[in-house]
């Protein structure tokens, strides 16, 4: 992917964010922030790459550091946000 | 099995749909649920076609990885209190930084970019990702109060700062240049985790919402930049909406707190004004009262608004007040509480307290909503509350806390404030709203004297 395209996407995906996030009332602040923790585990999928390859040890071992982060993030950013969410959910 | 690279990337635009929508979830608590299932099936998505991607050619270090980050993020989640919430979002944050970090390092030693935009974006997510990790961990330090929450700092601290900086941004041009130099991208790690670590050891304890929330949006954009580095439209998207997320809590509280972002990063304080004589403004006019006589201003009172601070949920004191918000009820009073955007220690924070005491969430208030409603409240109950209760931030312009957004309390008929003595809150200010003709002090621990309210009033 070329440089401009990534660069609209970012930009364009900034504005998509600034207009979701304003409708989130704050009540919901803190399962927001975790919930953003979770999705911004994505950098998992840089760090699969990484750690399955067959670039050298280096990359391998900076794969697997890599992964074990995101991986944290991931599950426990949606288990903790779930746990929280269900709190406001029962009546 | 492999999948070209075209069927990747739009199952990377299904997970991104797919985040955007989770996120649309959290817009309302009865969607929310569902929202965060979508974000975790979008997740899923993603990683699924990523191990079908071609550079994947062994699956041990993989599992090994998700098995240990796996077990560790369950852990955290499971055990994790509702009052250390900010502590375990500082981590997360340090951590998704850390991911990005080891990312852009592994895809420079790789040798696949070399060309200036992927080496800049290598920099950045390397430069942004090292503060994000060393940063989070000292606002980790700080709210586990491992180290003191006072600001920390050196002279010609700020001058370390800069000259950190500097020599970062030079090493990435350098790398710009001489792409294959892995001392100069080492120097450019350490350099911008010390710089990590002295951007938030200045900064006090009660600035630390701000922070959580930016180092949230530093997280977030580290994540994208990495996405730079591999040409991953996934990062790329999902980053900048971290980033933005981040970036908008960080202004809410830096409204909440009438500081400005410059301020809270330098660990400037408001000037300090006058110095306001304490005796002067309680002297003769405090009213001390009872549990008993709480217990009979209520029994009749058509409104009440419970008006909770971060010392409340200290005390462990929400299951204590949602009795006694049920007692109300059951005498025919109203109950609403106001939440003051930094009643807890991040955004939304004194919400998620409540709500785990079973507090409906129709009943949290934010401040633009019940603040008009005070003059036609009989009872405001300020329970661990006093810096955002404080008229001075209306009414004295002097004051380093004019301007400051608060809970307009003292216009209820009543104001009951329960509090252990007249010492004053985190901007070292007395608050003339314990002297006013229409307030009533209630001495004692917080959830002592919820208690015995509730007590008094179930008798009486």
């Amino acid at each position: 992917m070329d440089f401009v395209a990534q660069l609209t996407l970012f930009v364009l995906a900034i504005f998509l964010g600034v207009e979701l996030i304003t409708k989130v009332p704050p009540t919901l602040h803190t399962p927001l922030m975790s919930g953003s923790n979770a999705i911004s585990g994505i950098t998992l999928v840089g760090a699969l790459i990484a750690a399955g390859s067959d670039a050298g040890l280096l990359i391998n071992v900076l794969g697997f550091i890599a992964v074990v982060l995101a991986t944290i993030n991931v599950i426990g950013g949606f288990m903790v946000t779930n746990r929280m969410l269900a709190m406001f959910k029962r009546k | 099995m492999q999948i070209s690279d075209n069927w990747i990337d739009i199952a990377y635009l299904i997970s991104a749909v797919l985040f955007v929508l989770g996120i649309k979830g959290l817009t309302k608590p009865k969607t929310a649920v569902r929202g965060n299932m979508l974000a975790a099936a979008g997740m899923g998505v993603a990683c699924v076609v990523t191990l079908l991607h071609r550079d994947i050619v062994t699956y041990e270090i993989i599992i090994a990885g998700v098995i240990v980050g796996g077990v560790i993020g369950a852990i955290l989640a499971k055990k994790v209190q509702m009052t250390a919430m900010p502590q375990l979002v500082a981590l997360l944050n340090g951590f998704g930084g850390g991911a990005s970090f080891a990312v852009a390092a592994a895809e420079f030693f790789r040798g696949g970019h070399p060309d200036m935009v992927g080496i800049i974006a290598t920099g950045a997510a390397v430069l942004i990702g090292a503060v994000t990790l060393t940063g989070s961990f000292v606002a980790f330090a700080k709210l586990q109060e491992l180290i003191g929450g006072k600001p920390m700092g050196f002279p010609g601290m700020k001058l370390v700062n800069a000259l950190l900086l500097i020599g970062s941004l030079v090493a990435i041009g350098y790398l710009v240049m001489n792409p294959g130099t892995p001392l100069v991208f080492w120097a450019l790690a350490i350099a911008a985790a010390i710089l990590g670590v002295l951007l938030v050891l200045p900064i006090g304890g009660a600035d630390m919402p701000v922070v959580i929330a930016l180092l949230n949006s530093y997280s977030g954009i580290a994540a994208s930049a990495a996405g730079f580095v591999m040409g991953n439209s996934a990062l790329i998207v999902t980053g900048s909406l971290v980033g933005a997320s981040g970036l908008i809590l960080t202004q809410i509280m830096c409204k909440a707190m009438n500081r400005s972002l410059t301020n809270v990063l330098f660990g400037v304080m408001a000037e300090a004004g006058e110095a306001m004589d304490q005796d002067e403004v309680y002297e003769g006019k405090i009213k001390s009262t009872s549990a008993e006589e709480v217990a009979m201003v209520l029994e009749t009172a058509q409104r009440v608004v419970i008006v909770p601070g971060f010392g409340l949920a200290m005390a462990q004191a929400q299951h204590a007040v949602r009795e006694l918000a049920d007692t109300i009820e059951s005498h025919g009073g109203e109950v609403e509480y106001a939440i003051h955007p930094v009643a807890g220690r991040m955004p939304g924070h004194m919400n998620v307290l409540l709500a785990e005491a079973e507090v409906p969430y129709d009943k949290l208030k934010d401040m633009d909503t019940i603040n008009p409603t005070f003059e036609q409240t009989d009872v405001a109950i300020v329970l661990g509350a006093n810096d955002v209760t404080n008229p001075l931030a209306r009414e004295d312009k002097g004051s380093p806390i004019y301007g400051m957004p608060i809970l307009n309390v003292d216009k209820a008929k009543t104001v009951v404030v329960v509090k252990r003595s007249l010492s004053p809150g985190f901007a070292g200010l007395p608050n003339p709203l314990f002297a006013k003709d229409n307030t009533l002090m209630l001495f004692g621990d917080g959830k002592g004297a919820v208690v015995d309210i509730t007590t008094a009033l179930k008798e009486g």
